[in-house]
């Protein structure tokens, strides 16, 4: 049984807000695989908790829009993203990666919402969203506002989301996806049921040739408190001959990137797997887009 | 023949149906719960608890504090009680304790109404420490001016052992002199090994309540008549006033052969007057709580002679005991002796073993017991000899290898059978060695495979160390079968399914005709010290024997007074022949008679003790192949295979079931799974599964579990010890294998990825020079 | 503060008082009496409490019951056929010695339902990943692919036929 003061089961996005303006201590629920383990721990115990659990005829599903946007409701589970036909014909990546949280029960009840709102450096989704440079619908008393998702992080476990806001939907402009094909590497110490110690997301347009790396974009999670594009590699690497970018994409990675050193793993240990992996990501997107490399 | 045969376990379906109790299916609810206030420091003293805002706080029953505890000290671990005050287990515990050993140590317990006022309550209670220094390493412990963690050990040595076998070539006086001879290959060695857990996927739940003046506990434990004994101990009463009942549990491999929060518990219902309480015991409290496997460093050295014969070697183990002594120096003990018995010394073995008290999460008995360390140190040790003087890994093996009718010089266990040669060579020839091996040659490039092996010897059972008994009761019900009881319990393993086999063998009926109790009621169960060492199929398995044939002849007694006339009576399928085959009667019909006679009824029972006064070794190998991902330091397992010798196998698709399970808890010891503490605070950091990387099932190759049978002449059925053994090879069989593929000799587990990259680092594999 | 909640449990309606506090494991097991809902973690990591919610394996310790409103619920209890029989898939895990001490067992009873109930083939590397939510320290896992293997194929010759 859960220490828990209330919970309040909103039945609707606007009666969500309304619950959580009554409420300034209230805690938002949705999948509820992190909430819950804070209560457990003590961290959020006593709580009282404003759920959009069965929220999902609103804040579910994932289409395409006419504009060829991919939009996300954000109580897709993970399990959602990667089996939705959309994604697997226009983003792969993405349901790939969400496809190495955890494992599959809490693939079926985390989201992708929850996964980007906890605001955790090493959430599988970030990474590859970072990347794509989605943009984050929120929706508070105020109606709605869009944030790039190069500006939704502000710090460790915090992110540009009011106490009163919801993030209502996540879009993936067409422009920022289609031409590209990508990789995600999650590299953690077991194969299922881990948290990564370096995610690597990569996403590449080739030249028609297949020969050159037209553009390259490179995000992390767990090479800093959150998680991060890699500019300087994507500078140094779009343009170049595909095996020239592979080669020089994980050594001006490190330029950056900074890793901590935590009991989990050191800063150099970090480092070395960025510089490694970051060429081996851009190598299998560059396959996935038809590179023989 | 009964045993021999593959049959699917008795409590199988029971446990896919969800029909199988563990011991929080069987608590009655409502049920009062109690949580443990854990420390928050690792080394120093209570000096006072303010309970005031607990015990006021509405739902609470009632809070006690190290300040309440009667003043005992118990011992814990779950050997059998010795009549001899110089082999009692050490006592060094209390209930709750006011001298904080550990961070997390247990000071106080709520009883509550329900789980979140017991948590909630816990957090009004406000203490108040003296801190000392925090200590996690022996050298720590050990160093000049280190406050004593107990008392009793001023210099935190709980014990030291010191052991020379006779040397045998006259141009010797010690081992020391072997060692630096200059005509043989001389070696030195380091190695150490991480502190990890059991994981059984139950966690040491129990509940406890009184009823006719007397304690009754039901726990999940492999050990219920130790736990009786241990409660009378730790509550300072009779023994026969405690009742324990163990039913099925969720796997052990150790942890429960010691007696945890049971006696805690017991006492927690005699405050509140014998009303029910559970003590539901957390993850995260299992993993820093309860027990785990012993981090040793062992220093060895070795001299060789260009034959490649171990002429002598010597061996220093320091155990990190952490803050209790749990099972005391028996496990580095075990550890050094199975070090020297694997591989007899031609001239001389010299062994010096220390346990240590520190400020760890205690280790305790854990799956091999000391043996999958010090098998780490010699068989990485083995193959460091080969290398380094250009022996053949296998050959150097076989060559030295325990040989039949190797008496120990000291404890005198006899190698009654062996079949390790034969495991080697099954092994080898299984995973292609020659070939695999001549191909891994000359590897280049950032991804290298290689393979390695390694071997083991395993006793059966603790005699002569300690005390091997067993009872066993059968009855015969009104329809010819028989109910089996026995104190020996089922964790999991099998061993329910092969003591059925083992009585129906010995009874000469069919298995599906012994009803067994599973379920273990101190006060009705036979007495048996429990599972662990490997001991029940040898140990039971002798007393099964014994009772078996008395109970046959018992029922053939009878037979013959309804048939005086006929000779030569025996029983096959299920009826009384007599000596020409002729059916007499069924043995349905000889059990209703026998109940219901008007003339002579008598309800047939046996029972009987075997006190066991033998041991024999068991044997067996891993062989590893594995992937290495150089600069992401990632070993894939490609493939594993065990070989063992394990006597006859009783039950063997079971003992091959049973393989895969040590196989897997090896291969996570060998690469990913470590406890891993804050050293500035003593705090366990990993304490969940999440954290503690014990391997899923994306983490294994697939699992080869082979057999070489022998006869062991002193095994009840030609059987010996299997339960623990599959686990003790695999670590050093894949670290050998990554130095194959590598040439890099990590010398420390696991391999662990960020330590294979430093390694490879350091060894010029990862680098831009 | 009780709630009530309507749902179908092992193929039955169901309505009881639940405290909103609980998780579903906790009424599983302490309400309704289906003890093969078994706790190993409490926090979704070792997977012994999987139940299938409306035909998905999710893990009952976190998931609050109020959630299971009007939803659909599946246990190991709910399994056998009127007669008692067993199903092919727990026939498989008796006959392949995948069980050992018993307790992950239902757990990966209820996630191999889903995926027997697929009615698709999968590798051995795809089963590995389906059951990669569950932890067992008993078996290497081992005999439980063989048993969820022959399941699945059991069950596949099954859909075949019917085509």
């Amino acid at each position: 049984m859960y220490d828990i003061a209330s919970i309040y089961q909103a039945t609707s996005v606007a009666d969500a807000i309304r619950a959580l303006q009554a409420d300034p201590g209230a805690i938002l629920i949705a999948g509820g695989t992190d909430v819950l383990i804070k209560i457990r721990e003590g961290k959020l115990a006593g709580c009282a908790l404003v759920s959009i659990h069965e929220l999902g005829e609103e804040l579910g599903g994932i289409t395409l829009a006419d504009n060829g946007d991919v939009e996300i409701g954000p109580l897709s589970t993970f399990r959602d993203v990667t089996y939705s036909p959309v994604i697997r014909q226009y983003i792969p990546v993405l349901g790939e990666a969400t496809d190495m949280a955890g494992g599959p029960q809490l693939r079926a009840a985390g989201t992708i919402g929850g996964n980007v709102c906890n605001g955790i450096t090493s959430a599988d989704s970030a990474s590859t969203l970072m990347a794509l440079d989605a943009v984050l619908v929120v929706r508070g008393p105020a109606g709605e506002r869009k944030v790039p998702i190069a500006r939704w992080y502000k710090g460790v476990g915090k992110v540009d989301l009011a106490h009163d806001e919801l993030l209502v939907k996540l879009v993936i402009p067409r422009e920022n996806y289609a031409g590209f094909t990508g990789h995600y590497i999650k590299y953690a110490q077991r194969s299922a049921m881990d948290i990564a110690t370096l995610g690597v997301s990569c996403l590449v347009k080739l030249s028609g040739d297949k020969q050159t790396a037209e553009a390259v974009k490179l995000a992390f999670g767990v090479a800093g408190p959150v998680p991060m594009r890699a500019p300087a590699a994507e500078a140094a690497v779009s343009g170049l001959p595909i095996e020239a970018a592979i080669e020089n994409i994980g050594p001006a990675a490190l330029q950056d990137v900074n890793p901590r050193t935590s009991w989990r793993a050191s800063r150099e240990f970090r480092l070395q797997l960025v510089e490694e992996l970051s060429g081996r990501a851009l190598r299998e997107a560059a396959r996935k887009g038809g590179a023989g490399v | 023949m009964e045993v021999g045969r593959s049959i699917p376990r008795v409590d199988a379906a029971d446990k896919v149906t969800g029909r199988a109790k563990y011991t929080d299916d069987l608590c009655p609810r409502p049920v009062l719960e109690a949580k443990i206030l854990h420390s928050t420091i690792a080394n120093g003293w209570v000096k006072s608890m303010d309970i005031s805002a607990a015990q006021a706080l509405p739902g609470v029953v009632k809070v006690l504090t190290c300040f309440d505890v009667p003043d005992l000290q118990y011992p814990t671990p779950g050997h059998p009680w010795s009549v001899e005050k110089a082999h009692q287990d050490v006592s060094d515990r209390k209930l709750l304790s006011r001298r904080v050993r550990i961070y997390g140590d247990d000071i106080a317990a709520v009883v509550a109404e329900d789980e979140v006022t017991a948590q909630r309550a816990l957090e009004l209670i406000r203490v108040e420490y003296e801190e000392y220094p925090v200590m996690l390493e022996p050298e720590q412990a050990m160093a000049p001016g280190a406050v004593a963690i107990h008392d009793e050990h001023p210099d935190n040595i709980l014990a030291k052992m010191d052991l020379r076998t006779p040397i045998t070539d006259p141009r010797y006086e010690n081992v020391e002199q072997v060692l630096e001879d200059e005509t043989l290959c001389q070696f030195r060695g380091h190695y150490e090994t991480q502190q990890v857990q059991h994981c059984h996927i139950e966690n040491p739940v129990s509940f406890a309540w009184m009823e006719g003046g007397r304690i009754h506990v039901v726990t999940s434990t492999q050990i219920p008549h130790i736990v009786r004994r241990v409660i009378g101990q730790a509550l300072g009463i009779g023994w026969g006033g405690v009742r324990v009942i163990k039913p099925y549990i969720g796997g052990g491999f150790g942890n429960k052969q010691e007696v945890l929060y049971e006696p805690l518990n017991a006492w927690l219902t005699t405050q509140v007057g014998g009303r029910c309480v559970r003590l539901d015991v957390s993850r995260e409290e299992t993993f820093r709580n309860t027990r785990s496997r012993h981090p040793i460093s062992f220093d060895v050295a070795a001299a060789v002679d260009k034959q490649g014969r171990l002429m002598a070697r010597s061996c220093t183990a320091i155990s990190n005991q952490g803050g209790y002594a749990s099972h005391g120096n028996a496990i580095v003990a075990n550890a050094v002796t199975g070090f020297r018995q694997l591989y007899p010394d031609q001239v001389g073995h010299h062994s010096t073993a220390y346990t240590v008290y520190t400020n760890r999460p205690a280790p305790g008995a854990m799956r091999g017991y000391g043996i999958p360390q010090c098998n780490f140190a010699a068989e990485c040790m083995m193959e460091d000899i080969a290398l380094k003087f250009g022996f053949d890994p296998i050959q150097l093996r076989l060559k030295n290898i325990m040989p039949l009718g190797y008496v120990d010089p000291f404890n005198g266990i006899t190698c009654h059978s062996t079949g390790l040669r034969e495991c080697i060579l099954k092994g080898a020839e299984t995973i292609g060695w020659e070939a695999l091996r001549a191909q891994y040659k000359n590897q280049t490039g950032p991804v290298r495979r290689g393979v390695g092996m390694a071997c083991f010897s395993y006793k059966t059972g603790v005699y002569p160390i300690s005390l091997e008994t067993a009872s066993a009761r059968m009855v015969l019900n009104q329809d010819g079968t028989v109910g089996l009881q026995l104190g020996a319990t089922e964790i999991g393993q099998g061993g329910d399914t092969v003591f059925c086999q083992m009585a129906a063998e010995s009874i000469g009926i069919p298995t599906e005709d012994i009803h067994i109790i599973s379920f273990q009621d101190t006060d009705t169960a036979p007495f048996d010290t429990g599972a662990y060492a490997s001991r029940q199929t040898y140990v039971t398995g002798k007393a099964i024997q014994k009772v078996g044939a008395q109970f046959r002849q018992k029922l053939l007694d009878y037979a013959a007074e309804l048939f005086p006339e006929a000779e030569g009576l025996t029983i096959a399928r299920r009826f009384v022949t007599d000596g020409a085959g002729e059916k007499l009667l069924s043995l349905a019909d000889l059990a209703t008679t026998a109940f219901y006679s008007l003339e002579h009824s008598v309800h047939i029972t046996a029972e009987d003790t075997n006190h066991c006064k033998e041991n024999t070794f068991a044997f067996g190998c891993c062989f590893a192949q594995v992937e290495v991902d150089i600069p992401v330091g990632k070993v894939k397992v490609l493939r594993l295979i065990n070989v063992h010798d394990s006597g006859r196998l009783i039950n063997p698709a079971l003992a091959a079931a049973q393989v895969h399970g040590g196989m897997s808890m090896g291969m996570g010891y060998a690469l990913t799974e470590e406890m891993k503490l804050d050293p500035k605070t003593g705090k366990l950091l990993n304490g969940n599964l999440l954290d503690y990387k014990m391997p899923t099932a994306m983490d294994h190759p697939d699992l080869t579990a082979l057999f070489v049978e022998t006869e062991d002449p002193s095994g009840p059925f030609g059987n010996k010890a299997l339960g623990e053994p599959p686990a003790i090879p695999v670590a050093p069989a894949i670290r050998n294998a990554v130095l194959n593929a590598t040439g890099v000799a990590v010398n420390t587990l696991p391999l662990s990825a960020q330590k294979l990259v430093e390694e490879f680092t350091k060894g010029g594999l990862i680098g831009h020079v | 503060m009780m709630e009530i909640l309507r749902c179908t449990v092992n193929n039955k309606p169901v309505e009881l008082g639940i405290d909103p506090r609980e998780s579903l494991a906790d009424t599983l097991r302490q309400r309704l009496g289906l003890t093969s809902v078994k706790k190993g973690c409490e926090v979704g990591e070792c997977g012994a409490c999987t139940v299938l919610v409306d035909g998905v394996a999710i893990d009952s310790c976190i998931y609050l019951s109020v959630w299971a409103q009007g939803k659909t619920i599946l246990t190991v209890e709910g399994l056998q056929n009127e007669n008692g029989e067993l199903t092919p898939l727990q026939k498989a895990f008796v006959e392949e010695a995948a069980v050992q001490c018993g307790f992950c067992t239902p757990g990966i009873i209820m996630s191999a339902v889903e995926i027997v109930g697929s009615g698709k083939l999968y590798t051995r590397d795809e089963l590995r990943k389906l059951i990669s939510g569950h932890l067992c320290r008993c078996t290497g896992y081992e005999n439980i692919l063989n048993a969820v293997e022959r399941a699945v194929n059991e069950a596949h010759k099954f859909v075949g036929e019917k085509e």
